[in-house]
């Protein structure tokens, strides 16, 4: 297969455009499914840049830092949806501004 | 090898701001599958073909899959029933689809160019991940498990139900 054929700066490029993009997600977005689910796309985006520079050198050690990426992910969204589900529980809606107040 | 490439990376970045643009989260979600697909093509270019395989599973699989679960168990009774009626309209369908025929168009062109006898130099397999996994990130490796432990007990501790949770200590969480 004829892999590294493609630059290095594309692929490097291409993971900040969807960063970009799940950071406006995060910032516009006011409902807390859709911001973990920027958060996500930008957890994905930071974990295509560490494959894209490790396979550029053609070691390993960027795809190890994928696994551990994707763990977080797996943590940080079993935790965030159970947030949701208590906001949902709480105040009956999915608006973040519902919950700005750190009181009870 | 090159246009597989630029077409994944065009519906990663269309589909994402699909995803992040839409109105109802189900669709969102449909989009953001097709974008961890397109990724995962693009592992597989450039010669990862093993996050490629993680992606697929875990991202566009499991993760995917509980948010799917949430959004509907959020879902409130009433309006139900008209939303499932607007959700099966083929028109919703039809964004996602396109993308994802086009990604597996790819992946048969891959398939047909053959030559998969990879070189170690440029592929880098599960042997190798595996063997850097275990020997110089070892410590990593056990302090992604402790993170895993506290997801599992933070998500237990606050998925509970209100009455359940407040009972033993008033207001909780």
């Amino acid at each position: 297969m004829t892999a590294a054929v493609v630059p290095m700066e594309y692929g490097l490029a291409l993971a900040g455009i969807l960063f970009v993009l799940g950071l406006v997600g995060v910032l516009v977005r006011r409902n807390i499914v859709f911001i973990l689910l920027s958060i996500e796309i930008m957890l994905n985006a930071a974990g295509l840049a560490f494959v894209v520079a490790g396979s550029r050198w053609g070691q390993p050690d960027g795809q190890v830092m994928f696994i551990f990426i994707l763990t977080m992910a797996a943590a940080e969204v079993a935790v965030g949806l159970a947030l949701v589900l208590q906001l949902a529980q709480r105040f009956h809606t999915l608006d973040m501004d519902a919950a700005s107040k750190m009181r009870g | 090898m090159n246009l597989v490439f630029y077409v994944s990376a065009a519906i990663a970045v269309l589909s994402t701001a699909l995803a992040i643009s839409r109105v109802n989260a189900v669709h969102a979600l449909l989009y953001l599958i097709v974008s961890l697909l397109s990724v995962a093509l693009i592992f597989f270019v450039i010669g990862a073909p093993f996050i490629a395989t993680l992606e697929v599973i875990i991202y566009a699989g499991a993760i995917m899959v509980v948010f799917v679960f949430v959004v509907m168990m959020l879902n409130l009774g009433e309006q139900a029933a008209e939303q499932e009626r607007r959700w099966l309209s083929p028109g919703i369908w039809f964004g996602p689809s396109i993308l994802a025929l086009i990604l597996i168009g790819e992946l048969v062109y891959i398939l047909g160019l053959g030559g998969f006898e990879t070189s170690a130099s440029e592929s880098i397999g599960p042997k190798q991940i595996g063997i850097a996994l275990f020997g110089p990130y070892v410590l990593a490796v056990e302090l992604a498990s402790i993170l895993l432990l506290a997801g599992l007990i933070g998500a237990y501790r606050l998925g509970r139900r209100e009455s359940v949770a407040a009972a033993p200590r008033g207001e909780g969480t």
